[in-house]
């Protein structure tokens, strides 16, 4: 109770109204639902309720085989559906000892990086956008569907591309990909730039993020925060180079990470994340080696009886997947801890006495996507 | 001197963003008006399936072995054989796609047997919306046998 002592205004018991902000508010970019308690302008309790897109993404692994339980990964966080196959795909690989290819390995590592950088592009415009700027969101789309065009040309869909196979990749990339690829790098830098002048330097995005929503590095631990909200409050972790998956070791990028561990940190960290996106690619791009794309793996898979982890570091944070197998054609259980989840926890904390605007804001900066939080 | 500066401040964000909305708006359109025009569909796009064409004409390459029925995640597809009357195997009869819960993943292209050209090939469609739920019942087999009355 300590925070309600922040709020400039009378005795909160006699003035706390209850306002809903969500299901269908377009802030929460989805159907979540916040339950707020307010004293005029100022938040006292704000209690996300989850559950409005639950669709049983755990369970359905329980009832279908392995590979059929390929689809699915690519609709739980619909915005980087790639790395989400990638742990699936890596779970089953590490139980069964498959060897993946080295060119099926760095495709993989340039098809994710560019779903993570569609990804970022898409949660900087719609948060841009919830602050009050409209045309941020154009530009962000028009880099996307650059992109998602080159994604769609090697994997027939835009959104849930489903791509990645046991032991490598359902097919090889053309000429046109590489080529299209060597030429978004620069392309996006200089986009980059445009981006850091219109949106990044102007003052009232700076005024409208500054010092809002300041998360420590303690609260991060405490709820399990993950991805860009942990390494915007100063903590340098990154799956990528924690437990290095795939060849993701072979690579040479920093971590960005910024220590306010406001919501203007985790804006800056996002946008340095693109940049170093784009350095791997151009670094995997150079180096990719020929060879097959799909290796030996089992004409039906069954995995051995245990458990079975694999964690990557999806655009949002730490994914791990965990299976057990029971021995048969269908999974025992697979469980997925994602990262939205435990970001969206510790916003009931970090929002109370905080203005309603403010806090929107705060939201956006956590970057959700509510089909993830649900599963 | 505070406000001073952030008025100055104010002043260069407001032209910097002016300046990038006027070069902008001397650029070529990025939208695709799309009854009028359309994009190019990729070659490996992944509409709904369909029977491949037999290049030497006559039935179909598919032998009704259901691997396909067996891949598929949200068992949409139906398949049913007769033997075949000239010689062994056995032929397609009945080939339904429920497309309504369809999730387009090409699980069972990549089961289907057949070489070297699969029995089964995605379209390029993609003008499926309507405002009824009869469209989503494809019967493919019929599908099959009008696209070859077109061609021939």
């Amino acid at each position: 109770m300590k925070a309600l002592n922040l709020i400039p205004v009378g005795d909160p018991a006699d003035e706390t109204f209850t306002l809903n902000l969500g299901p269908q508010h377009p802030a929460t970019h989805g159907v979540l639902r916040v339950k707020l308690v307010m004293d005029g302008e100022y938040i006292t309790s704000a209690q996300p309720v989850i559950g409005y897109i639950h669709r049983m993404h755990e369970k359905m692994g329980e009832n279908r085989t392995w590979a059929q339980y390929l689809p699915n990964t690519s609709r739980v966080d619909y915005l980087s559906a790639m790395t989400y196959t990638h742990a699936f795909v890596g779970v089953v690989e590490r139980a069964l000892k498959i060897e993946v290819p080295q060119r099926a390995e760095y495709i993989r590592v340039i098809t994710s990086e560019l779903n993570r950088i569609a990804s970022h592009l898409v949660g900087w415009g719609a948060w841009v956008m919830d602050l009050g700027g409209f045309t941020p969101i154009l530009y962000a789309f028009d880099d996307r569907e650059k992109i998602l065009d080159l994604l769609e040309g090697i994997c027939g869909s835009r959104l849930t591309f489903c791509y990645y196979r046991f032991g490598g990749l359902c097919n090889d990339v053309d000429e046109a990909f590489v080529s299209g690829t060597k030429a978004f790098v620069p392309y996006m830098r200089e986009r980059m730039k445009m981006y850091k002048r219109l949106v990044t330097d102007n003052i009232i995005l700076r005024k409208r993020l500054e010092g809002i929503g300041p998360v420590s590095a303690e609260m991060c631990r405490r709820y399990g925060a993950c991805g860009p909200v942990l390494r915007g409050s100063g903590v340098a972790y990154d799956v990528r180079k924690a437990e290095p998956y795939s060849v993701y070791k072979d690579f040479d990028f920093d971590i960005p990470h910024y220590p306010q561990g406001d919501s203007m940190a985790r804006y800056l960290v996002r946008m340095d994340e693109i940049e170093q996106s784009l350095r791997i690619i151009e670094q995997a791009i150079a180096k990719l080696p020929d060879g097959p794309t799909m290796g030996k793996a089992p004409r039906i898979v069954k995995l051995p009886v245990g458990d079975f982890c694999y964690a990557t570091e999806c655009a949002r944070g730490r994914l791990l997947v965990r299976v057990t197998s029971d021995g048969k054609e269908n999974p025992y259980r697979v469980r997925l801890r994602t990262p939205c989840f435990t970001n969206l926890s510790l916003f009931e904390e970090a929002s109370k006495g905080m203005l309603l605007a403010d806090a929107i804001a705060f939201m956006g900066s956590l970057d959700l996507v509510i089909p993830d939080i649900d599963r | 001197m505070k406000t001073f500066w952030e008025v100055l401040l104010g002043l260069k964000s407001l032209f910097t963003g002016l300046s990038i909305t006027i070069r902008e708006f001397f650029k070529p359109t990025i939208t695709t008006h799309y009854p009028r025009q359309t994009e190019t569909i990729p070659a490996r796009f992944r509409g709904h399936i369909q029977l491949t064409q037999n290049p030497d004409g006559g039935a179909s390459l598919c032998i009704a072995c259901k691997s396909c029925e067996r891949a598929c995640p949200s068992a949409c597809i139906i398949v049913e054989g007769v033997k075949k009357t000239d010689g062994p195997g056995k032929t397609v009869s009945e080939f339904r796609l429920d497309f309504g819960t369809c999730s387009l993943c090409g699980l069972c292209i990549e089961a289907c047997p057949v070489k070297p050209v699969k029995a089964i090939e995605f379209t390029k469609r993609y003008n499926l919306a309507s405002t009824t739920n009869d469209y989503a019942d494809m019967d493919l087999v019929q599908r099959y046998k009008d696209l070859q009355a077109k061609k021939s």
